[in-house]
């Protein structure tokens, strides 16, 4: 049961990220983001994850991809133009990208034994009372500090986007 | 067999991972490769949450977070970049962006 | 096993039954909700009190022509309303409409599912409504379409801050995410129930969630983005029959599901104001068969000549569901029930009430509005809250 829901969205979010890096225009590309982003909270949820695929669902894709829609929708750039597409690049590159994915794989499967299995339940500390716990006193730092960052960003932003005052 | 080997886990991390890096080298447009950057950061998120689940602790997660906090500010500034490039060039083909080449 | 596949299949058919057939009718009490606050009769003729005009309504939607201009977007344009309403429709299946009952010798909840992260479900699948929206005024390739999308969907996420802190404040209170667990912490009475309990009652964050919730169904004083006089009724504005219907459809089920929250997380879900042994459990059957009464009595001298058959049907059906509430064998599972379905009534009403009574915002003046008052306000009512509880425990 759970490798028949695993086999389902590991495909369905394989076929997203296909979709995205081969669509021309960038609205499909961002939705399919957005069915990527949605499978792996379904994996998450799998491996016990509850929170983060809480967070997954309400941050990245209904926040952080909404803002991408809404960029895309606002510059209304169209299509990508065929111009400038290396095709020597692509040429060279691909079966370099596939070594790297050989590679990487081969290394999984050797270093991973079948021996660890997940299996929905396996993993029982990923509640939000266990993350808050964590979150408030080993990564306490951390945490104040990506606040900063959170702030940093929002200055940043504001200041790119207003218009220019003469 | 009704459990999932971890190594599956990882290998689509990997897949995810390269499929990221092929769009981030070979796209023309600048929203398709910050997209490429936010699927190569999935890819990882899913390998700090396997491994959370392989050791059996909590901190995978905590690092997945922290990569979600991260995304999201770099997304905010990378869009508002975005956004004032194309304000000023008008195009959001990243080989026309290139004044300051030579 | 298998027990458990056969009771959830039958709750679930159950739970969707009554929320289609509630979502129907709440179009039919909001019209005549609005149509007494402006002192006409609204819905009279089609059926009794207008009682078949939903019907009505859905049959003359689903025969209009389903039209699909050449110029839309098909993939998007088609897949839109489909969005929105499953993320209407999703939040449901957590909220809790009783406790644990007992039916034919077989325990269960009175809810489908009892996530252990109810709150942030009900919070990732409205976040994902936005998309519903966006993609339909964009994929319409008309300017209005697309200004009113990108306006409602700006709407919906800037006031989806306020929302989250807003409901961060009583789950300070009651300890847990889960919504079952969030009832149960608030049993006892009225005087348990969030919005008055402990340390800091929840006043002001019951009234920023509800504030927040216009917004985020897209209600007046917040409807700018898809009212019918501005920017040519905004989003939906290149869909027809059916698709329109569902945006319609959904807009009605995130009321719905506003409500619910709002009674769950600040009224105490399904927990009567005052014990049972001190008589609540005779409530309901006294305000029953008051409204009989009431209904009994103005039939005998109606002011409309139809009235004199309807009104009195109308009394003793009345009478008939109060003698029903005084059961004991369905005061079990009918009880809990009733307070949960008059809470959420009692914020739906607030809701038609709202619509009734104020104007409309302007989009900046709504923007202002959340950035600079909302979003503070609910950041420092958070603040005051974890500050007493710390205080006090």
């Amino acid at each position: 049961m759970d490798v028949i829901l695993f086999l389902i969205f590991a495909v369905i979010a394989v076929v997203c990220a296909i979709n995205v890096v081969v669509q021309t225009h960038p609205i499909s590309s961002a939705i399919s983001l957005v069915g990527v982003m949605g499978s792996l909270a379904v994996l998450y949820l799998l491996l016990g994850a509850e929170f983060i695929a809480a967070a997954q669902v309400i941050v990245y894709a209904g926040a952080i991809m909404v803002l991408f829609v809404f960029v895309i929708m606002l510059l209304n750039a169209g299509a990508e133009s065929k111009r400038g597409r290396s095709f020597m690049a692509q040429l060279l590159g691909a079966p370099l990208l596939i070594a790297l994915l050989g590679l990487l794989a081969y290394f999984v499967q050797r270093l991973f034994p079948r021996s660890v299995a997940v299996h929905f339940g396996g993993f029982t500390h990923g509640t939000p009372l266990d993350i808050g716990r964590a979150l408030f006193t080993t990564y306490l730092l951390p945490f104040e500090v990506t606040s900063v960052l959170i702030l940093i960003a929002i200055l940043g932003a504001i200041v790119l986007a207003r218009k220019e005052m003469d | 067999m009704t459990a999932v080997p971890i190594s599956w886990f990882l290998t689509l991390s990997a897949v995810l991972f390269v499929l990221g890096v092929a769009g981030f080298l070979f796209r023309r447009s600048v929203i398709t490769v910050f997209m490429s950057i936010e699927l190569m950061l999935n890819a990882v998120n899913l390998s700090f949450v396997t491994f959370s689940y392989q050791l059996k602790e909590v901190n995978g997660h905590l690092f997945a977070f922290f990569v979600m906090v991260v995304a999201a500010a770099e997304a905010a500034v990378g869009l508002a970049i975005i956004l004032t490039v194309f304000k000023n060039r008008g195009t959001l083909n990243i080989d026309d962006v290139d004044s300051m080449k030579n | 096993m298998d027990s458990f596949i056969v009771i959830s299949l039958i709750k679930t058919v159950v739970v969707f039954a009554a929320l289609l057939g509630t979502l129907l009718y709440l179009q039919w009490v909001e019209r005549k909700v609005l149509a007494h606050i402006q002192v006409r009769p609204g819905p009279y003729r089609v059926g009794p009190h207008g009682l078949l005009q939903p019907i009505a309504d859905v049959i003359k939607l689903m025969t209009k022509e389903d039209l699909i201009p050449p110029y839309v977007n098909r993939p998007l344009y088609l897949a839109a309303p489909f969005i929105a309403m499953t993320m209407a429709l999703l939040p449901i299946s957590v909220i809790p409409f009783g406790p644990t009952i007992e039916v034919a010798g077989y325990r269960t909840w009175m809810q489908l599912t009892d996530l252990n992260i109810g709150v942030l479900f009900v919070l990732a699948v409205s976040s994902m409504g936005v998309y519903g929206i966006a993609l339909a005024g964009w994929s319409s390739n008309n300017k209005y379409a697309l200004l009113g999308g990108l306006r409602s969907s700006a709407q919906m996420i800037s006031y989806e801050l306020p929302l989250s802190l807003a409901i961060a404040a009583p789950l300070l209170i009651s300890n847990t995410l889960s919504l079952r667990k969030l009832v149960e912490s608030q049993e006892g009475g009225i005087l348990h129930w969030n919005v008055l309990h402990g340390p800091f009652p929840q006043i002001l964050s019951c009234l920023i969630f509800l504030i927040a919730g216009f917004a985020e169904t897209n209600r007046v004083p917040f409807d700018l983005p898809e009212a019918e006089n501005e920017l040519v009724a905004g989003f939906h504005v290149e869909y027809s029959s059916m698709k329109f219907a569902s945006f319609f459809m959904s807009e009605y089920a995130n009321m719905i599901t506003v409500s619910s929250m709002a009674t769950v997380l600040f009224l105490g879900g399904w927990v009567a104001p005052w014990p049972a042994k001190y008589g609540s459990s005779l409530v309901p059957a006294i305000l029953f068969a008051g409204a009989g009464a009431v209904a009994l009595y103005h039939g005998m001298h109606p002011g409309r000549r139809r009235d004199r058959l309807t009104l009195p049907v109308f009394g003793a059906a009345f009478l008939v569901i109060a003698a029903v509430f005084l059961l004991p064998v369905v005061q079990q599972w009918l009880l809990p029930l009733f307070w949960f379905c008059a809470k959420t009534g009692l914020v739906l009403f607030t809701f038609m009430w709202v619509r009734g009574t104020l104007p409309r915002l302007r989009y900046d003046q709504l923007m202002g509005f959340t950035w600079k008052f909302l979003f503070p306000v609910a950041v420092a009512n958070l603040l005051v809250t974890g500050f007493l509880i710390a205080w006090f425990s």
